[in-house]
């Protein structure tokens, strides 16, 4: 989905950003995607209450337009470093739920082979260089993926997804000196859901807006509405662009929302029925883009019901990938913890 | 908080020590002085005084069993102090270190039956008897007594192999450890102990001949014999210090023998003067005479003066240097059953001969009953062996050290001499000065020898 | 033909190190902060600046966590960068780093990416630093798996296992004690490694092993010098490599001399010495022991900054001389 459609059409000159860039089939494509997002997630979770995953998993269940929007204009060897809310992140990227699934499970099928779990996702082959469980923890790694970028002259563009609660980690503030200093590469994506666990960022973060902490390392700031598709690729296009072009880094504030808890143990004592309910009912990104998928003739209602029949199935063939697995053999617990010397 | 009565060290190289008998029982009352035990130790039996006044409680001190020096052995209550099970529990590692862990005790309180663990008992008339700390008795090793003391694994293993027995090896480690010498010294000399380890001295037999070294291990000598054919005696502390300091004192001192004959008629007349000449003391057992010289007696004398007359013979010696002595003092060799001590006359070359007899007297009786407190058998700068009694003309005996001379004692006895070209009767006797040559060399030996005979046989010069 | 051999300190070995991975491989790179025109804190990259320009001797900001983040993540794409702390000390800052991300990364991946990395640490006492910039933290670092953790004890080490570090397709943690910087040894021109994971030793001896790390080995050799006009002949172990550890070595060493002393500047509690000890006591070779282990280690104060207190807070020759001769005395 790295390329712009050549195929813009005049008719659609007044139309957002993405309907004007992508092709329809490309489009149709996107809302496979948040779809396959939004399903995976709640698989998971139902597999979670069934007992059939240990742990805990962070969902990112409203967010997927920020996901998706983000990693639009991104090649296939583009990278993205991801968080532990990375399961959008991860199949916006390319990633095959099946295998993702198999890593939920703990299965040797798994991207990680059963060693990292939901919060370690990751998908090298697709440039996902992993998610992690150190709020902030990508965010420098991100820069060296850059600072590589740029020494071996790849043309890779980085993106380092995090979250509000990230922003006022030291490591934010170091990499984003680097990157803006060393004019690397990458891009930050800050989705700010609004809470870092149960603390709002009213009550933790100084400024008023995350984007504008961007002004403190000479790089552009820009603040979307990450509940619209449109509205992040097309902030993302423009980043990418930028990076490409050697001028450096960019701060995206990707204003989303988070549908369910912090993790499986959160109460929601921080927040209201009628706050969560808003969001859900009015906001959901993907009501909204299918709604103007619609509003613009990209698909029609058949077109819908047939892509959350494609999701709905790959998502149940997933699960059984998964269950019929082999786990890990005991006596492999060492392995990976060092590189294997011929 | 109850008093602790502990296994007190009461010898320089002691490391463990038994009691050979309680004079007091379990919830008996004590008095602070009063006479608790006695020890055994190698050298000599010592009598233990109570640290407090109260009630004898937890007394877990067997007798005859080694026990560590510091372990406590017994508690004192003070009078209404409250004994109960938190005191208990906390004494729980107080353990003779010989107590085989087969016999664990789980003796009940007065009341009945009760468990064993601590935290049930509350009036136990005797704590269970564990395995000391860090000697597991699941972890047994073969052959091998489970109650053997301190040794390193190296030790361990090198008895196990040699099937040696850990418990009959003294340790000359650290804390009575046995290290790795120690076993090769047994194994050495098939079983028996010995240790070149350059420990403090003690009081030391000198008089005997020393061990054959026999690279023998206890299996190997007893094959020799018919099953049957004998009994085996365990070694008691004193044998195994015997040997050990024995091996040693062979096996590091370079000796060396000087032999002449003295007259003795001269001395034997004034000995019988000086003998008729004693006052009469009233004693327990009737009127006495106040000293009876023995011949030794004056032989210590005489000895004592020939070193103040060659002081450069009454030396030790040390790695870093010469240790000159300023007194004269001689141990004799006293033999006792199962043994010998070297009790030692202090200043000898100072004390009148009745002084140095009737102090020998005392010394030898207490060192038969084993009554000798060690600063009355440690040090000294040469020593005395007579085994003129048995009628032994001439012997070599092994050099004690920290000293650097021993004189062997033969018999008197009437010999036929040439004087003056004539031939004629004289009392003559034997002896023999063994030298540690890095100390004292040949004719260093010879000069100090020679001042002997002629105290001896000019014998007015012990009088003065 | 043999290499040339020349005496060069142990700075400059480690300098010669770099420039060589530099040559060889365009991935190497140096990072850190003032290793530029400045030459380095202690002048170890010196003027590698000039020679292979700032796109690859790069002055990082003041920013240890970022930095060391930037130099894990340039390895996790293809890099081989060789970071530099400008003092141990300051891996506090950088400890998320290098124990969440370096460490684990291939983990919690399932083997799909190796970490490259190199990071160098200025370590120890000595130079009147006082408290913050002073420590010998390798141990906090060996507990992790995931690290390789060396410390080079000689100029030749240096060099050597510098080179086996950029080639090591996982990260290494180099322990390089401040003191060390000026010694001077033989150095052979040109490339050689020297293995990581294996122990040297460095002097034979039959009855006892000093086990030393870093600074303490020459210490270690010095005082054995000693010792043996007493009569003591003392074998000593460089370790080199704390993990992986050269279990074997050791284990060698004191089924030989029956004796093990472990010589450490780091705090003795919970150190190198106690894992060596703990080692050996769970070895084949516990069984050889003739005497209680005995560790020698820093006091467990912060390194203070006047001279003599600084001195007697980790240990010296004559400690090392006296703790050996107790044990092969039998004293303790």
């Amino acid at each position: 989905m790295a390329t712009a459609s050549k195929a813009v059409t005049n008719s659609r000159a007044n139309l957002p950003f993405v309907y004007r860039q992508y092709s329809a089939e490309q489009l149709k494509q996107v809302l496979h995607k948040m779809y396959l997002v939004r399903r995976f997630e709640e698989g998971a979770e139902e597999c979670y209450t069934r007992g059939l995953i240990h742990g805990t998993m962070h969902l990112s269940i409203g967010q997927e337009a920020s996901a998706m929007g983000i990693c639009m204009p991104l090649a296939e060897d583009d990278q993205i470093t991801s968080t532990h809310r990375g399961h959008g992140h991860c199949i916006a990227k390319g990633a095959e739920v099946k295998r993702m699934f198999a890593e939920f499970f703990g299965k040797t099928t798994g991207y990680c082979k059963g060693r990292g779990g939901s919060m370690h996702i990751a998908d090298v082959g697709k440039g996902n260089l992993g998610a992690n469980g150190i709020v902030g923890g990508g965010i420098p790694i991100a820069v060296g993926a850059a600072l590589s970028s740029k020494m071996m002259k790849t043309g890779k563009v980085v993106v380092s997804f995090f979250g509000d609660g990230a922003n006022n980690e030291g490591a934010f503030h170091e990499a984003l000196n680097m990157a803006a200093v060393w004019k690397l590469p990458v891009i930050f994506v800050c989705e700010n859901n609004g809470y870092g666990m149960s603390t709002s960022t009213a009550r933790s973060t100084a400024v008023k807006n995350i984007a504008e902490r961007a002004a403190a390392y000479s790089m552009p700031g820009v603040i979307v509405n990450g509940n619209i598709f449109s509205e992040v690729a097309e902030a993302s296009h423009q980043a990418v662009a930028r990076a490409r072009a050697g001028e450096g880094p960019t701060l995206i504030e990707s204003k989303t929302y988070r549908h369910r808890g912090h993790s499986k143990s959160d109460r929601n004592r921080y927040r209201t029925k009628e706050e969560i309910e808003d969001w859900m009912s009015n906001r959901d990104p993907i009501t909204l883009f299918e709604s103007e998928l619609r509003e613009f003739g990209f698909i029609d209602d058949k077109g819908i019901e047939a892509i959350r029949d494609a999701v709905a199935q790959e998502i149940a063939e997933g699960i059984e990938f998964a269950k019929a697995s082999p786990s890990p053999d005991i006596s492999e617990t060492g392995n990976y913890v060092y590189t294997e010397q011929a | 908080m109850p008093t602790e009565v502990i296994l007190p060290k009461v010898d320089m190289d002691m490391a463990t020590g038994q009691i050979s008998r309680w004079f007091a029982e379990e919830g008996a009352h004590v008095k602070k002085g009063d006479v608790l035990f006695e020890i055994e130790t190698d050298k000599a039996a010592m009598e233990i005084d109570a640290p407090a006044s109260g009630v004898l409680r937890d007394v877990t001190g067997k007798e005859g069993v080694d026990i560590a020096v510091g372990a406590a052995v017994a508690w004192i209550y003070a009078d209404g102090e409250a004994y109960g099970a938190d005191a208990a529990a906390a004494k729980q590692d107080v353990a003779p270190i010989s107590t085989p862990a087969g016999e664990m005790s789980t003796k009940s309180t007065e009341g009945g039956a009760v468990a064993p663990t601590s935290h049930s008992v509350t009036h136990p008339s005797a704590l269970p008897s564990l395995p000391p700390l860090g000697i597991s008795p699941t972890r047994g090793e073969i052959g091998q007594s489970p109650s053997a003391g301190r040794a390193t694994p190296l030790a361990r293993r090198l008895a196990r192999e040699a099937g040696l027995n850990l418990s009959t090896v003294s340790g000359t480690g650290p804390h009575g450890r046995v290290v790795k010498a120690d076993v090769d010294a047994a194994i050495a000399g098939g079983g028996a102990q010995a240790a070149p380890a350059a420990k403090a001295p003690a009081g030391v037999p000198a008089a005997a001949p020393a061990a054959p070294v026999k690279a023998m291990s206890d299996d190997q000598v007893l094959k020799l014999f018919e099953q049957g054919s004998y009994d085996l005696v365990p070694h008691d502390n004193m044998r195994k210090t015997i040997a050990r300091r024995l091996v040693e004192a062979k096996t590091t001192i370079p000796h060396f023998y000087l032999t002449l004959d003295c007259e003795l008629d001269a001395l034997l007349a004034l000995r019988t003067q000086i003998n008729a000449a004693a006052p009469v003391k009233k004693t327990d057992k009737g009127d006495a005479p106040a000293y009876k010289l023995s011949v030794n007696d004056m032989v210590i004398k005489a000895m004592a003066m020939a070193l103040k007359a060659v002081p450069d013979a009454n030396a030790s010696w040390t790695e870093s240097a010469m240790v000159k002595h300023k007194h004269a003092d001689v141990g004799v060799a006293v033999s006792i059953p199962g043994g010998l001590i070297t009790p030692i006359i202090r200043k000898a070359d100072e004390k009148t001969l009745s002084t140095i007899s009737n102090e020998m007297k005392d010394l030898a009786s207490r060192a038969r009953s084993r009554k000798l407190k060690p600063e009355e058998y440690q040090g000294g700068t040469t020593a005395v062996s007579n085994l003129g009694m048995f009628g032994i003309k001439d012997f070599a005996a092994v050099i004690n050290p920290p000293h650097a001379t021993i004189l062997a004692v033969g018999a008197g006895e009437e010999r036929a001499v040439v004087k003056n070209g004539e031939i004629r009767i004289a009392t003559m006797m034997s002896v023999t000065l063994s030298t540690d040559h890095r100390a004292v060399d040949g004719a260093l030996g010879a000069e100090l020898l020679v001042a002997f005979k002629n105290l001896l046989e000019n014998p007015m010069g012990l009088l003065v | 033909m043999d290499a040339m051999v020349r005496e060069l300190s142990y700075a400059q070995a480690i300098q010669e190190a770099m420039a060589i991975a530099m040559d060889m491989d365009e991935r190497v790179f140096l990072m850190g902060e003032d290793i530029g025109v400045y030459g380095g804190a202690f002048q170890v990259t010196g003027d590698l600046v000039e020679r292979y320009g700032a796109d690859r001797v790069i002055d990082t900001p003041i920013s240890e966590l970022g930095g060391a983040g930037v130099a894990v993540g340039a390895a996790l794409t293809g890099m081989r960068p060789i970071f530099e702390f400008q003092f141990s000390d300051f891996a506090t800052l950088a400890m998320e780093q290098i124990v969440n991300q370096a460490a684990k990364m291939r983990f919690m991946l399932g083997g799909e990416v190796s970490v490259p990395v190199v990071m160098r640490f200025p370590a120890g006492s000595g130079t009147g630093a006082a408290a913050q910039h002073s420590q010998s933290l390798e141990a906090w670092l060996g507990h992790v798996p995931g690290l390789k953790v060396i410390q080079p004890a000689t100029p030749y080490d240096a060099k050597g296992m510098l080179l086996a570090a950029v080639a090591d397709p996982d990260p290494v943690m180099i322990f390089e004690h401040k003191l060390l910087y000026k010694m001077k040894g033989p150095v052979p021109e040109g490339y050689y490694t020297v293995p990581i994971g294996k122990a040297d030793i460095r002097r034979e001896g039959r009855d006892l092993t000093i086990v030393a790390t870093s600074i303490m080995v020459q210490k270690a050799l010095d005082a054995a010098a000693v010792l043996e006009s007493e009569g003591i002949d003392v074998e000593v172990v460089d370790l080199r490599t704390i993990r992986p550890m050269d279990k074997q070595t050791v284990i060698d060493s004191v089924k030989k001399t029956s004796r093990l002393l472990c010589v450490y500047e780091a705090v003795k509690t919970l150190g190198i010495g106690a894992e060596v000890s703990a080692m050996i006591a769970e070895s084949e070779a516990f069984d050889y022991l003739d005497a209680p282990i005995v560790r020698l280690g820093g006091a467990e104060t912060p390194i203070p900054y006047n001279p003599e207190l600084e001195k007697v807070t980790v240990p010296q020759i004559p400690d090392i001389i006296t703790a050996a001769r107790d044990l092969v005395k039998g004293v303790r």
